[in-house]
């Protein structure tokens, strides 16, 4: 399989700060990758720069034949203006922005796509509510449709089974294997264990660096899980130069 | 005093009244549109912050050219672009919040306008900068206003979709386009053009009056978002007629009588508005089953 992503030699950070540090490797097209690791280790620093949000202070990140813009991305924390007067019918139907653009109309068969979506993600009957009146879960649903929407060839998950009920990790889970058979490639941070061994083929585990990353049953060892907690120490404001970098760009 | 004496005589016995009428209805139609969307971006007092810093851009139009509302228009829209932008620049590429930025900036503006008036000193035209004079609307402020009202609503049709997604989900704008920046900056050039309308109308104190008051009154009667666009504009509406009426008829002066009246239907829709209303909410009724 080609590589959708490729990683060369990344650190991404801020204020100059490594939050992942030196990450090469790929991602194949059609992968279902998990990424995992304590808080703290990276994830969604590392997701961040993948979409573009975040400049790597070094490195580079390619797609194979796609735009930072094309990436479906559900970010962990959501700046999500909750008081805002928009129905859930139109704040899914945002995720066909790569169709509409900014004058595109939303006819007949964009209409029967969003409900369609919100089928998929059992919200049917809340196309008239206001945002604001979501649970958190019926929140999660909504924005999965909107990334079902979205259409894309690659996905990025940030935690997205974070504070949800078993039900409704069931169905959302179900949505992204639905994903994975599409061929698309999928991307998810996880910190359920048991989750990840039964669902997810490949794992990256993240500690800064990366500790493991292949098939699952290979990377989810006690020995590398410990390492990575090991590994994961914190911001330190007085931290040198990184010297694994001048040195590299000494013999450059 | 007959019904029709009190509320259309004045219009079709005074031109000054009929002009002040067009003014008030172009000023309605385009400010209480960008007066929702500063409500909903959480940016009202930005608006107000906005106001004051036009000032100095109108002092050199008028010291240049005197009491000449189109060089105190243009002057104010250059003083007026140069702060939206120079603040908006700074939160985008610092991380220091808007509200911050454009503080620092409208009160160097502020400053600077006081300063140049001073220099001066006539403070009898500078009563008409900060109070304005909607009874005294000539041809070419008329088309003026009417002019930038039209600018408006064509300018915030075509920003419509990127400036409702960025007000609701920044982040996944900037995920999907790159539009997210460009309508938040012509956003604030709109709110700009709005307020130097207003301040023909209304001075630089109340500008901003008949755009957050009706946005602030159709809260609490709808929860959509066209819903809050067209119960802002009737309700400016409203205010500007009504206004009208009442300083004709008390001799109030006509810009805070407008203002007044609009404050009066953000009372009352604050007690017995349908969505969120005092009245409502200490006799909801009985719960419902589910």
């Amino acid at each position: 399989m080609p590589a959708q992503i490729t990683f060369r030699d990344v650190t991404l950070g801020y204020d100059r700060h490594p939050a992942v540090h030196h990450l090469s490797g790929e991602v194949v097209s059609g992968a279902l990758l998990a990424v995992i690791g304590p808080n703290g280790a990276g994830k969604s620093t590392l997701f961040r720069g993948l979409v573009g949000i975040l400049k790597p202070l070094s490195g580079t990140v390619t797609l194979a034949g796609l735009g930072v813009r094309d990436i479906a991305y559900l970010p962990q924390i959501a700046e999500i203006d909750r008081s805002f007067p928009i129905s859930v019918f139109d704040f899914v139907g945002t995720g066909l922005w790569r169709v509409t653009g900014i004058f595109g109309g939303i006819g007949k068969g964009s209409r029967e796509r969003i409900a369609q979506a919100l089928a998929s993600v059992g919200l049917t009957g809340f196309e008239n509510r206001g945002i604001g009146t979501l649970s958190g879960g019926q929140m999660q649903r909504m924005l999965f449709a909107r990334v079902l929407l979205q259409d894309s060839p690659l996905i990025v998950l940030d935690e997205p089974f974070n504070a949800i009920d078993a039900k409704t990790i069931d169905d959302l889970l179900a949505l992204t294997k639905r994903w994975h058979r599409e061929g698309r490639t999928v991307i998810a941070a996880l910190h359920d264990m048991d989750l990840v061994r039964a669902n997810f083929p490949d794992t990256l585990l993240l500690a800064r660096e990366p500790v493991a990353w292949g098939a699952t049953a290979e990377v989810l060892t006690a020995e590398s899980l410990a390492e990575a907690r090991r590994m994961c120490e914190a911001f330190d404001d007085s931290a040198h130069a990184c010297a694994e970098t001048s040195r590299q760009s000494r013999a450059a | 005093m007959s019904i029709h004496d009190a509320l259309v005589a004045p219009f079709l016995d005074f031109e000054f009244m009929r002009r002040a009428l067009a003014a008030v209805i172009a000023l309605s139609l385009a400010g209480a549109p960008i007066g929702v969307f500063l409500m909903l971006r959480r940016m009202s007092l930005v608006g107000d912050a906005m106001a004051h810093a036009i000032l100095p851009g109108a002092a050199i139009g008028f010291l240049l050219s005197g009491l000449n509302l189109f060089a105190m228009t243009t002057g104010g829209l250059i003083a007026g672009f140069t702060v939206a932008i120079l603040a908006g620049l700074v939160s985008r590429t610092t991380g220091l919040k808007e509200d911050a930025s454009l503080a620092t900036f409208y009160l160097a503006s502020l400053a600077l306008g006081v300063s140049i008036v001073s220099l001066k000193g006539s403070n009898i035209d500078l009563l008409h900068v900060l109070f304005g004079n909607i009874l005294a609307m000539d041809d070419q402020t008329l088309l003026v206003i009417a002019a930038n009202a039209t600018i408006t609503l064509i300018v915030l049709a075509v920003i419509y979709r990127p400036l409702v997604i960025e007000s609701v989900d920044p982040l996944f704008l900037r995920t999907v386009s790159r539009a997210g920046a460009p309508a938040h900056l012509i956003f604030l050039a709109l709110v700009v053009i709005n307020l130097v309308n207003g301040f023909q109308a209304l001075g630089t104190l109340l500008a901003v009056g008949l755009m957050i008051l009706p946005a602030g009154i159709a809260r609490f009667w709808s929860r959509d978002i066209t819903g809050l666009i067209c119960i802002a504009v009737v309700s400016a509406l409203m205010s500007g007629y009504a206004g009208l009426v009442l300083s004709f008829q008390t001799r109030l002066p006509s810009g805070p009588a407008i203002i007044l009246v609009a404050a009066g239907l953000y009372m009352a829709s604050v007690l017995f508005g349908s969505v969120g209303g005092l009245v409502r909410q200490l006799f909801p009724g009985r719960h419902l089953e589910a």
